[in-house]
């Protein structure tokens, strides 16, 4: 009989078959609750045992996007037919749609400021990260610990010199100032991330393209860059999904033009707070980018790091 | 194409010294071997030449310019690099072109096709121009490697090791190769190799580092035929020239500690007895492991040699080296 230490037997694959799907199955089981909570009527959402089998609404979506007022069946009558379907969706709980919500804007802030912040972050983590994986940096160590130590507290525990600051700045509720603000707290998980990445670059590329008639700036773009894709994915998820879930300075410093999605939703829920739906869907929804995000860049994590064409 | 020299250079890493006043002059148009064990300084030179790594003292010109200061790029300078390093994003193709494509050469697209493919052919590569870089077998990063510094025309060429992973006939072929289109082009060309017939055959110049020194300098037949210590004269010579104690032999000179013999400085046949302790059929020569007094010396004899283990051979010294006690050469 033939034996493998490599290749593992049926019941071991069974196994760790088993094991993984149910794994998935605990992980995506809150997502899928948010996501079928998204589609049910309020009576249903709080439905106590709760209904797996229900009839299918899309009243939570209708009012995550509209302003409604309630009406009376008087005033109601006076409105005449509903125009489209969603506003039939609003007659039916008895209200007429006064406007849009504010959701769309608050989404938009968090693109704003998520990806720019990921995108500044990506910047300046992977020039100081090749900085300090190639050049001689006085202090490097010294200062790579510095840089590690912002971020051995809680970001929150230094909220309120931050929002002194953010104040005497005029960067409160500003874009901006939420940009920089995560980009700061980021920017030294990016810094360790990518030096680890561009260690692993082996110097020699480098010294071949400076010898092949390239300056160092370009030896970094067009040799380095290209190489360092899989870390800069990586790292890039990590800052976006930070930036993109922050809630407790989000609260604390934004209100209004700057406010992002994660401090809106729950005040969706309205008088009585009974519209489970419609903050429910307001979640759906916001988890789309950092999904389709992170399935853009999947190539890049999936392939792995390359192996070079240096002899070692 | 242009002359380089080197005055004075010297570097340290660390404790360690690399090099250590080195001074020559490589002609423009020669081809210059650098010998020397591991450690020797060797591929400190070519990375000192090509502005990789910067000297502590010392200058280095090319073409008459004093490179100090300069990047890689300004000096014009082509390298293979021991490690291929070829871009492992890139197609051989690409790797290639490289060099070509750069801000300093901005070389026409159809210029590029047509040096990369003759290159390719000189190469034996043409197949695997749509290859990536890392799907390449050693041989073949080599010779891509080899290919990304001669499609440039630089004032010189440096080139660490480029034969040492191919396959014996490979080897062969592109040593006529890499001789004639340094010969052809009259390119300056500084090389690094441990392989002696890679040496003898291609140099036009030979120089010998010992621990950052640079002890010859010569043609590889003055390195051979008249070195000046014994390790000058162990870098070549297969079989290694054998080191005795000079006063096994009569007629050592004074001051001789000890006397350099390489097989054609061994008549047999003559003078005093040895026996012969193994036989070495290579094919095209025979090597006989003698013992002499009490010492053990290879030389080499007829391919077609009736000896064998036991049997005495007379031999003689013709014209040996005689080195002093300090490894120099003293006759």
């Amino acid at each position: 009989m033939s034996f493998s230490v490599t290749e593992p037997n049926k019941g071991t694959k069974w196994f760790a078959g088993v094991l993984v799907v149910g794994y998935a199955l605990i992980t995506i089981a809150p997502l899928l609750w948010i996501i079928a909570t998204g589609f049910k009527s309020p009576a249903d959402s709080i439905a106590y045992p709760p209904k797996v089998v229900f009839e299918p609404s899309l009243e939570g979506y209708v009012n995550l996007f509209t302003e409604r007022t309630r009406a009376t069946p008087d005033m109601l009558e006076a409105q005449g037919e509903p125009k489209n379907w969603y506003e039939q969706i609003a007659r039916d709980q008895g209200t007429v749609i006064s406007g849009p919500s504010r959701y769309g804007e608050r989404f938009l802030n968090s693109v704003i400021i998520g990806f720019g912040s990921t995108a500044l972050c990506m910047i300046l983590g992977t020039a100081a990260a090749y900085a300090f994986s190639r050049f001689r940096v006085p202090l490097k160590d010294d200062l790579l610990f510095f840089i590690l130590s912002t971020r051995m507290m809680p970001p929150i525990a230094v909220a309120i010199p931050i929002f002194l600051m953010f104040r005497n700045l005029g960067l409160n509720d500003t874009h901006l100032g939420m940009i920089l603000l995560y980009t700061g707290v980021n920017l030294s998980l990016s810094v360790w991330l990518l030096k680890g990445f561009i260690d692993e670059i082996p110097i020699e590329y480098e010294e071949a393209a400076l010898i092949d008639g390239y300056t160092r700036f370009q030896a970094f773009y067009k040799v380095v860059l290209p190489q360092a894709a899989t870390g800069i994915a990586s790292t890039a998820i990590f800052c976006l999904i930070f930036a993109w879930n922050e809630y407790a300075f989000a609260v604390l410093l934004t209100s209004g033009t700057a406010q992002t999605a994660p401090p809106f939703i729950p005040t969706i829920i309205g008088v009585g707070g009974k519209d489970w739906p419609a903050v429910a869907a307001g979640a759906t929804i916001f988890l789309v980018p950092v999904m389709v995000f992170t399935i853009l860049l999947r190539k890049h994590l999936l392939r792995g790091i390359t192996f070079g064409a240096v002899r070692k | 194409m242009a002359e380089v020299s080197l005055s004075g250079v010297t570097k340290r890493f660390g404790a360690d010294v690399a090099l250590d006043n080195v001074t020559m002059t490589i002609p423009d148009g020669s081809f210059v071997v650098l010998l020397g064990p591991t450690g020797a300084g060797k591929t400190t030179t070519l990375r000192m030449v090509s502005g990789l790594d910067v000297p502590d003292a010392g200058h280095i010109m090319i073409d008459g310019r004093d490179m100090t200061g300069l990047t890689p790029a300004q000096r014009d300078v082509a390298m293979v690099f021991q490690q291929y390093s070829l871009y492992p994003h890139m197609t051989v193709r690409e790797n290639l072109e490289f060099p070509l494509k750069s801000p300093i050469l901005k070389t026409p697209q159809d210029q590029i096709r047509r040096k990369v493919d003759e290159i390719a052919d000189i190469l034996q590569i043409r197949h695997k121009l749509d290859n990536k870089a890392t799907e390449l077998s050693g041989g073949e990063m080599q010779r891509v490697s080899i290919g990304r510094a001669l499609v440039r025309k630089p004032s010189v060429y440096l080139m660490d090791e480029p034969l040492s992973s191919l396959d014996a006939k490979l080897r062969a072929d592109l040593r006529v190769e890499l001789k004639s289109i340094q010969a052809d082009s009259g390119a300056t060309l500084l090389y690094v190799t441990h392989d002696q017939i890679e040496a003898m055959t291609m140099a036009t110049h030979v120089g010998v580092l010992d621990h950052g020194r640079l002890v010859q300098f010569g043609s590889p037949r003055e390195i051979y035929e008249d070195p000046v210590s014994i390790y000058a004269a162990s870098r070549l010579g297969q079989p290694r020239i054998n080191v005795l104690p000079a006063d096994v032999f009569a007629g050592a000179p004074s001051g001789a500690v000890n006397i350099g013999l390489r097989p054609e400085q061994i008549i047999q046949g003559e003078g005093e007895d040895s026996f012969v302790q193994r036989v070495e059929h290579l094919g095209d020569q025979t090597r006989l492991h003698l013992t002499f007094k009490s010492h053990d010396l290879i030389t080499v004899t007829d391919a077609h040699t009736e000896l064998k283990n036991g049997d005495i051979v007379k031999i003689r010294p013709s014209k040996p080296f005689y080195f002093g006690a300090d490894g120099a050469r003293v006759a």
